[in-house]
């Protein structure tokens, strides 16, 4: 057991699989020689040579085109593209290729790789840096897109999507790679050290795709949210002195429904969060979900606190964020219903 | 047209050699770069005292404007990402300088502050735009990486790697439609160059005879990626050969070699030849961004481009050599370094957005 920061657990995460599996093969702009640009490959290719850890050409298509073709042979590539922002060229070597090669070759041939991206905002990154386009991908049959929100989750589930036999998409939510981010922009983050989600074995270990995690029991009220939002929905409830339910869902795609039911089944109300522009954004999926399975549970209407329906800003960041006050005053609201 | 034409005969020609010679094909077969056609050579651009003087001035502006960006960036007065143009000015003054103002267009990466101030566009937008106020030249949506000018037919300001290519290829094209007279000049470093999209652009630009200048700024590195650790062919001016777009290769760090060999490209391109691929060998004495630990080079390289391939202290040089006085030079200095000050400090002073400003600009009207 160690205290590693979210960066950390990740490299462990590589770490073991490198060990454990010669098919295992990373790649990405700056990833080898440098270790990336948030060091998550930090000393792999020194470990395992330049053959198993590469540096690339700025060619996200060339990437995610190459990683389907050495998944289809056999290998397990975990190709990383720096941030979720630059996946777009590399978008439809994913969508026509990585998620159609099983269905379309009637399983003779699959594309097991990991798109490791660091996703979503809060570090004053403007449109290029701070995305959250997880929707894009969870409207796509045939990927599965996993999103952690600790560092012991990181470790676990990038193991279980390096392992799995299907396209993975890994957001890291880059706005907690080095701890809990409440929404509190102006106040000091507290380290993972700091927190029990921060202890986290330098063994293997799974944590299975599809399996939420509920990471506060409560009674009133159901939070839906994954990545850093889970944090933030946190600290507000705790100061609104709320008795909620927090599911960190962990994966999109698989989705955990079971879970989430039951808790709706025994709060009746339900907040959605995230980060991402809300038309057509995941919460639009769950909002559906929830209505379609917990209708006669429900005593107030769905609640969806999100990014607006405009590209990332570069000033007025905080106005932007689904921060704090916008969750609070879903919260009253959904309350007084 | 013409272009459409040429393989044909040429594939006839092939035919009938391989009828007559069977065994030694060798002669039939061609050279790379033999179906390129030949560039003209170019000359160093001859520029008198008070040209000189004004260019220098351009180069001058930037790395005075960069060096402010830099500590403000420090302050905490500018956030997010900044890439500095610091040791590359003599490519955007040198070829800029040689455009048709009224007619052509520019188009670049996110590396922009160099090319709009030597677009002669107000620091002051510039600067505020990258402390994200209200009078930035993007309303402070678009930060250091998105700034544009319709005025100056500047076409921004792009954060994805690449991308701008295939815009500015477009712009040529719109260039000929309207039969405007214009040329695109389109910018892009060392690493972009390796995006697939570039290559697609190449190929349009040539099939259309389209008036582009596609500009590759070599400083060497992409990030912490060097050249030769990316590219297969390090030659980056040869990328366009098997399009059949001449290429050069020019000296950035000589500001009237650049201007030289835009006048030439400039020329070829306007009488209808079709694009040019220019390589601007160059060097960025800063970091990629605002934070990078330089671990890819060392610190001996840096100071050595510095100090001996310093286009702005060559410039400097040469209008001694022309006459020009030290208290000339000190006025001029002092002239630049007034500019950057004020700017700075209306980047400072200037509000924020208002917060509905978040919703507007999204599409055509508000909601
Ligand atoms: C599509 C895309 N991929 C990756 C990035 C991240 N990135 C920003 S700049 C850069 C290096 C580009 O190098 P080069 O083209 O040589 O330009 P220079 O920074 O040297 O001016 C990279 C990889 C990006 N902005 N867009
Ligand atoms: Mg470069």
């Amino acid at each position: 057991m160690a205290r590693m920061n979210m960066i950390q657990a990740i490299n462990s995460a590589l770490d073991n699989m490198m060990e454990r599996d010669d098919n295992v093969v990373m790649m990405g702009e700056d990833i080898g020689y440098f270790g990336g640009v948030f060091r998550a490959t930090a000393g792999l290719q020194e470990k395992y040579g330049k053959t198993r850890v590469f540096d690339t050409p700025i060619s996200e298509c060339g990437i995610i085109g190459a990683a389907v073709g050495m998944g289809a042979y056999g290998l397990r590539p975990v190709p990383e593209i720096q941030f979720a922002d630059y996946i777009y060229p590399g978008i439809d070597q994913l969508i026509s290729e990585a998620a159609r090669l099983r269905y379309r070759s009637a399983g003779e041939f699959i594309a097991p790789m990991t798109v490791r991206s660091p996703f979503g905002g809060g570090i004053f990154g403007g449109q290029t840096h701070s995305q959250s386009p997880e929707s894009m991908f969870t409207h796509v049959s045939g990927i599965k897109t996993v999103i952690p929100s600790t560092p012991y989750d990181a470790k676990g589930l990038l193991i279980a999507s390096i392992e799995d036999n299907d396209p993975v998409i890994f957001f890291e939510p880059k706005r907690i790679y080095n701890g809990p981010f409440d929404g509190y922009y102006d106040k000091p983050v507290q380290p993972w050290s700091k927190h029990d989600a921060g202890e986290v074995p330098d063994d293997y270990y799974r944590i299975e795709l599809g399996k939420a995690n509920i990471v506060r029991e409560g009674a009133d009220l159901t939070v839906l949210a994954y990545g850093t939002m889970v944090h933030v929905a946190l600290g507000v409830i705790k100061e609104h002195g709320i008795d909620a339910e927090v599911i960190d869902l962990r994966t999109l795609v698989p989705l955990d429904i079971e879970t989430i039911e039951k808790s709706i089944e025994k709060t009746g109300r339900c907040l959605i969060v995230h980060e991402a522009t809300r038309t057509s954004g995941f919460g639009a999926e769950l909002s559906a979900l929830v209505q379609e399975r917990c209708f006669y549970h429900l005593e107030a209407p769905i609640e969806r606190v999100t990014g607006f329906d405009t590209p990332y800003p570069h000033s007025l960041e905080w106005a932007y964020f689904p921060g704090p006050v916008r969750i609070g005053e879903a919260l009253d609201k959904i309350m007084k219903d | 047209m013409a272009k459409a034409s040429a393989p044909k005969s040429s594939s006839k020609k092939s035919t009938s050699t391989r009828k007559k010679t069977s065994a030694p094909r060798k002669k039939a077969v061609a050279t790379s770069s033999s179906r390129v056609p030949k560039l003209p050579a170019f000359k160093r651009y001859k520029a008198n005292k008070a040209e000189l003087l004004e260019l220098y001035e351009q180069m001058l502006l930037i790395r005075r404007f960069e060096e402010k960006a830099g500590q403000l960036y420090g302050l905490g007065l500018i956030g997010g990402f900044c890439h500095l143009y610091i040791g590359q000015e003599a490519v955007a003054v040198g070829l800029q300088s040689a455009l048709d103002e009224d007619k052509d267009s520019v188009i670049t990466g996110y590396r922009d502050h160099g090319h709009m101030l030597a677009y002669g566009i107000d620091p002051k937008a510039i600067m505020a735009e990258l402390t994200g106020r209200a009078a930035g030249i993007s309303k402070g949506k678009g930060g250091s990486m998105h700034m544009f000018s319709v005025e100056h037919k500047f076409y921004g300001g792009h954060g994805i790697v690449g991308a701008q290519v295939s815009l500015g290829t477009g712009l040529g094209f719109a260039h000929k439609y309207r039969e405007d007279g214009g040329v695109c000049m389109a910018y892009f470093g060392d690493g972009a160059a390796n995006q697939g999209q570039v290559y697609e652009s190449f190929n349009m630009a040539e099939l259309w005879k389209l008036p582009m200048v596609f500009v590759i700024e070599n400083n060497q590195y992409a990030m912490g990626t060097s050249v030769n650790r990316s590219s297969a062919e390090d030659q980056l001016y040869r990328r366009g050969e098997s399009f059949r777009i001449p290429g050069i290769q020019v000296n950035g760090m000589d500001l009237l070699e650049v201007r030289g060999a835009a006048e030439m490209a400039l020329k070829w391109v306007r009488s209808g030849k079709g694009p040019i691929l220019m390589e601007l060998k160059t060097y960025r004495y800063r970091g990629h961004s605002m934070s990078d630990p330089a671990k890819y080079r060392s610190r001996e390289e840096v100071q050595s481009m510095r100090e001996k391939s310093d286009a702005i202290e060559q410039a400097k040089n040469e209008l001694i050599k022309m006459g020009m006085g030290e208290d000339e030079l000190k006025a001029a200095d002092k002239k630049i370094r007034k500019i950057v000050s004020e700017a700075a400090d209306f980047a400072e002073s200037s509000p924020e957005p208002d917060a509905p400003e978040l919703y507007t600009d999204v599409l055509v009207e508000t909601y």
